[in-house]
Order: structure tokens, then C-alpha cells, then sequence
């Protein structure tokens, strides 16, 4: 009946039945929280803190707590929103995407990823409302009729397909992450008892596991994964319209939108694999999360920084053919003007140093992967700064060439968002199950390293 | 519902149960629902069942997103309070793509979401018969209903324990 390729790749190691995967993963929702997680905690409930502080401060003070100028007017607040966005990308791609091409190895990591990609979003959304500068204004993004007549929003701007964008993306990832949690709270329900059953069990939503509602959950996900797919893409092309309908040289290119998804795809893995390094040490969860998956993840980060790499070259390439000589200039004061450096930094960590991982020693090196993923996300944060500033900083006024360099103000928000990000992150993995037990239960008779065994003794 | 009474087979693995289940209803026995810790491929064919069809609420919701975002541009910007930009056209069509297409997604997502909730009876004070706890760990359950089936006890029980279940269990739900 199961017929399993010999060929196919192990996902699950150590012999795990069934009961095992149950075992494993609801262990540290149902046990006291360890000494570390309340460290790991603590520590980001402090960076939170001091944060939080800070973007009240930004709030009260008024944009001028921000490094910028009349010529930058957009720096590190719309750079941490794309690189927040961009990474939270990888969530709905390894969860939607995998799905559809039935990557079984998916099923390890989309929880997490899910659920960093929705506190990403969050992260991204609060530096669009904070560079509002007045955010109790924020609903005038919402097409309100307004109390002097019915002025509405202006749906040809793409900072309102935006605003669409990202509520449609983070309910939708809230939904898709919820109902793929649904299975796992009714396995934590049926296991508990007194007040943790109750809670579980409303959150269950009385999921029985009963083979019509698997089959309708199934079509449910697959439509769900399927609609997904061109919202996660349609987001991130979004985001790059923010930049690509405007006429500044160097963000008025045509290239913007596979650009822009292919670096978020980039990030997000590179976070995905930051995460998950960390999470299956300190939950134990190295059976499941295995040297196979991080070499996967890997291959990806190889891929996308590759294609990332090629755009960053077609940029020049077209600036080049275009013959336009503003958008000349733009690129070649990215690559050699004042801030060289952030260009700089951008090419070795995106484009060069990814490409060590074609070694597979280097590729299944735990502490390398570590390092390189947090590369990359450096990288990827001076990309973002470099198209946003460098395109910037010198407009067609000479006189009003500028350089761009934070104040505290600019450094303590994002510092506010790493707060907020991990602290999230930190509860999701204590209170949930941070691997989807019912999916790893499917993959397990094809896929784990007993019962291909089994059913040869038996077959 | 307090008073049926129900057989519970226990199963320990996915492809036997999958195997019972064409085995037991071959036998005549109608089956009452089939319990897992996981989706079994094949499982709602074995069992009968048409095949789900959540789609149809997914596009209904959809196309009404569709036509909802067409009517918010539309009216907003065409009708209600038309911009002059430049002289150009008030509905430029291409524009509002973004938004419906959003527009599509979220309703579609949510409507297909919430009609399954419903359709499955779902929700946070839900209390569903339970019929073995650990159906949702590691045991694949199949329940019967006693008084749906005109075989009597004891030989649905004998059934169930020939095609392979490890226990059979008797519940009053």
C-alpha cells in the first residue's frame, strides 16, 4: 500500500511512532517554563520595553527624534518596513508554496515560520505607522468618508494598494496560521486538564478529527495555500510600486517587482533558518528540524541570493542601455558615492558570501548557517537602505545634496521592533506548538527513518 | 444524542484503518465517522463521502469581493468624488487592480474559512463527542453507531477485531 521511494530523503530521524512526535513537541507547552526561556525572555521583554519607550517618545517629540532631512525623507523607517516585510515573505512561502509543490520537508519549519511571518508583518506595519508622525491620523489611510464631505482615499496611489496589501497579507497569514494550528490545540486539548483543557479546548474549536472534516481541512488548506501564493507575491510587488510608480532615478525601474520578492524570499529564509537553529536546541527538536532541512534551506538562500544578485546587476545593465543620465548618475553614486560602503555591503553579504553554501560541508555546517543567515539579513537591510537613501540623497538640486546619518531616535525604533519581534516569538513558542504534529504524523510513515524499515520487515 | 450508544474500534496505524474501513463496509456495517491524528489520503473515498467542495464557497466569496472592490473604486473615485488629475481618466481601470485583487483574496480566504467553521459545526464552545482522546495522539478511531446498523454487537465487534483493530470500545454518547 505505502509505497516509499529509497531514494527519498529522511525528514524525521531517532525512530519517532506517532505517540513520540506528540510527546516531543507538546512537551514544552505542557511543562514550566525553563531557565533559559525565561532569560531569552526577559531580555526581550526589556529590549520591548525600551523600545516601546522610545517610539512613544518618537510619538510625543515628533519626527525630528529621526536622522532625516528635507532631501532624505524616507530612511531607516521605510527600509525596516520592507526588511520586515521581505522577511515575513518566507512564512507564507514555506507554508503556501512548499504546499502546493508537495515539499514534504515543509512540514518541519512552517509553523514557526508562520507565525514569525505574522509578527513581521507587525513589525513592518508599526514602522508605516510610525513614520506617519501623527499616527492617530492613521485611519485617514482607510477609505472613510471624512466628517467634511466624502473626500476618500486616492485608490490610484500605491501607498493605499498597500495599506490593502498588508491587512489583506497579515489577516490572511493569521487565518492560514490559525487553521493549521487547529489539529495541534485539539492534540494539547485531549491531553489536559482543568483550565489549560478549557483554554485549548475553546481554541480548538471542537476539532475532532473526524475524516469529512479532514477532507473538507485539506481542500480548505489547499484553496487557502493556493489563494496565498499571488497574495504573498502580489504584497511584496506592491511594495516595491511604493518606489517603482515614482520618477526618482534608481526606484523607477521595471525590475522592481520580481526584485523585490525574490530578496524577501531571500530574508525570510535566511530568518526562517535563524529561528529554527536556535528553537530545535532549546526545545529539543533537533529529530525534526534536521540537518537535511537546513541544508534545504540553504539551497534556497543560494538560489534567491543569486537571483537578487543578477537584479542588482540588470539594474546597472539597464541604467546603462537606458541612456538616461540621471539614472546613469544614480547608479553610480550608489556604487561609488558617499556611501559606498552600504553598497558595498549589500553585494558581499547578498550576492558573494551566499554562494560559499554550492560546498556541502559549508551548506551542513550548523554554525556557519547561523552566521550566514544573520549575513544575509544585514545584507538585505543595506539593500532596502541602499535604494531608498542612495536614490535619495543626491536629487536634481545640487544645492540640496545631502548625507544621511541616524540619531538615536532612528536606531532605538528598530530596536523597538527586535523587541517586539522576539518577545512574540518567545510566547508563540511556549504557549504553541512550534511543529505542526499533525503534518509531521503524515509524513512520517514515508518519510521517517522507521517505518520504511518496518514495512520492509513486514512487506 | 445522550442516549446512543456507539462501538469504538481502535486502529493502530493509518493504512489499516484505511483497509477496515473498505473491509467493514463491505460487510454491510454503516459507519458512523472514522477518528484521526492526521489527513489520510483516500480515507472520505473509502468512507463514501462526495468529494468536499470547499471551493464553491471560496469562489462565491471571491467573486463577491471581486464585485465589492469594483463598486468602492467605481463610486469613490468615479462617482462620489471625481479627481481631475491631469485631465485623465477618473476609473483608470489598471490602477484598481491592487485592491481588488486584495479585496478577492481576503473575502475569499474568510468566507471559505468561516463556511467551513460553520459547515463543521466549529467554534470556541463547541462540544463535540469525543469518542477516543487519543484520536487526536496516535490511535486512528472508527465509531459505529448501534442503533444505525441492524447487525447486533457482538458481530460488529467480531468484524472490527477481524480487520484489525487492537481494541473495540463502547461508548454512550
Amino acid at each position: 500500500m505505502h509505497v516509499v521511494s529509497p531514494i527519498r530523503e529522511t525528514l524525521v530521524m531517532g525512530g519517532k511512532t506517532y505517540h513520540d512526535v506528540t510527546e516531543d513537541i507538546c512537551r514544552h507547552v505542557e511543562s514550566k517554563p525553563t531557565k533559559e526561556w525565561k532569560i531569552v525572555f526577559g531580555i526581550s521583554v526589556l529590549v520591548l520595553l525600551y523600545g516601546t519607550a522610545w517610539v512613544f517618545w518618537t510619538w510625543w517629540e515628533g519626527l525630528g527624534v529621526w536622522g532625516l532631512n528635507k532631501t532624505v525623507g524616507w530612511a531607516w523607517d521605510i527600509t525596516n518596513f520592507v526588511w520586515w516585510v521581505g522577511i515575513g515573505h518566507a512564512g507564507t512561502l514555506i507554508s503556501a508554496v512548499l504546499l502546493l509543490f508537495r515539499q514534504k520537508w515543509r512540514t518541519s519549519i512552517n509553523r514557526a515560520a508562520e507565525a514569525m511571518t505574522i509578527f513581521a508583518v507587525i513589525c513592518a506595519a508599526s514602522f508605516i505607522v510610525m513614520h506617519m508622525g501623527r499616527p492617530w491620523l492613521a485611519y485617514f489611510a482607510l477609505p472613510l468618508p471624512n466628517t467634511f464631505g466624502s473626500l476618500w482615499v486616492n485608490f490610484n496611489s500605491p501607498l493605499v494598494w498597500d495599506v490593502f496589501a498588508i491587512s489583506t497579507y497579515f489577516s490572511v497569514s493569521c487565518l492560514f496560521w490559525y487553521i493549521g494550528l487547529i489539529p495541534d490545540l485539539a492534540t494539547i486539548r485531549d491531553r489536559a486538564t482543568g483550565t489549560r483543557k478549557k483554554v485549548y479546548g475553546a481554541l480548538a474549536l471542537g476539532w475532532t478529527g473526524g475524516a469529512k472534516a479532514w477532507a473538507r481541512y485539506e481542500d480548505v488548506s489547499l484553496i487557502l495555500a493556493g489563494l496565498s501564493t499571488p497574495l504573498v507575491l502580489s504584497v511584496h510587488t506592491i511594495v516595491s510600486f511604493d518606489f517603482a510608480t515614482s520618477v526618482i532615478p534608481g526606484w523607477h525601474t521595471t525590475i522592481f517587482p520580481p526584485y523585490f520578492v525574490a530578496g524577501a524570499i531571500f530574508s525570510g529564509f535566511a530568518m526562517v533558518q535563524n529561528l529554527m537553529l536556535v528553537t530545535r536546541v532549546v526545545y529539543k527538536l533537533e529529530d525534526y528540524v534536521t540537518l537535511e532541512h537546513i541544508s534545504l534551506m540553504n539551497k534556497i538562500i543560494t538560489l534567491t541570493g543569486s537571483v537578487v544578485g543578477i537584479a542588482y546587476i540588470t539594474e546597472f545593465f539597464m541604467a546603462a542601455y537606458s541612456g538616461v543620465e540621471y539614472e546613469q548618475y544614480a547608479f553610480i553614486n550608489r556604487m561609488a558615492g558617499p556611501l559606498w560602503w552600504s553598497y558595498a555591503a549589500m553585494m558581499t553579504c547578498n550576492v558573494l558570501s551566499p554562494q560559499l553554501f554550492w560546498f556541502k560541508k559549508i551548506r551542513e555546517n550548523i554554525l556557519v548557517s547561523f552566521v550566514m543567515a544573520v549575513i544575509v539579513n544585514i545584507g538585505m537591510w543595506f539593500e532596502r537602505f541602499v535604494i531608498i537613501v542612495t536614490s535619495l540623497h543626491r536629487d536634481y538640486l545640487p544645492s540640496s545634496w545631502a548625507y544621511f546619518t541616524p540619531r538615536l531616535g532612528d536606531i532605538s525604533d528598530y530596536i523597538f521592533s527586535f523587541g517586539f519581534f522576539f518577545t512574540a516569538f518567545f510566547l508563540f513558542s511556549k504557549f504553541l506548538p512550534v511543529i505542526n504534529m499533525a503534518e509531521v504524523k503524515a509524513v512520517l510513515k514515508s518519510s521517517s527513518e522507521k517505518y520504511p524499515e518496518k514495512k520492509k520487515v513486514t512487506a | 444524542m445522550a442516549d446512543s450508544k456507539y462501538l469504538v474500534g481502535v486502529f493502530d496505524d493509518s493504512d489499516e484503518i484505511l483497509h477496515a474501513v473498505e473491509d467493514v463496509r463491505h460487510q454491510g456495517v454503516k459507519i458512523h465517522e472514522v477518528y484521526t491524528p492526521f489527513a489520510i489520503h483516500g480515507m472520505d473515498k473509502a468512507l463514501g463521502y462526495a468529494f468536499p467542495r470547499m471551493g464553491i464557497a471560496a469562489f462565491s466569496f471571491g467573486i463577491t469581493g471581486t464585485c465589492l472592490a469594483l463598486l468602492l473604486t467605481f463610486w469613490t473615485m468615479g462617482v462620489d468624488w471625481p479627481i481631475n488629475v491631469g485631465g485623465k481618466n477618473f476609473f483608470p481601470f489598471p490602477t484598481n487592480v491592487p485592491i481588488v485583487f486584495e479585496l478577492t483574496v481576503l473575502l475569499a480566504s474568510f468566507g471559505m474559512a468561516f463556511t467551513f467553521f460553520f459547515m463543521e459545526g466549529m467554534g470556541p464552545s463547541a462540544k463535540p463527542i469525543i469518542f477516543d482522546v487519543r484520536s487526536t495522539d496516535d490511535k486512528f478511531i472508527m465509531a459505529i453507531d448501534l442503533a444505525k446498523n441492524k447487525l447486533s454487537e457482538g458481530d460488529i465487534s467480531k468484524i472490527l477485531k477481524s480487520s484489525g483493530a487492537s481494541e473495540v470500545n463502547v461508548k454512550e454518547a
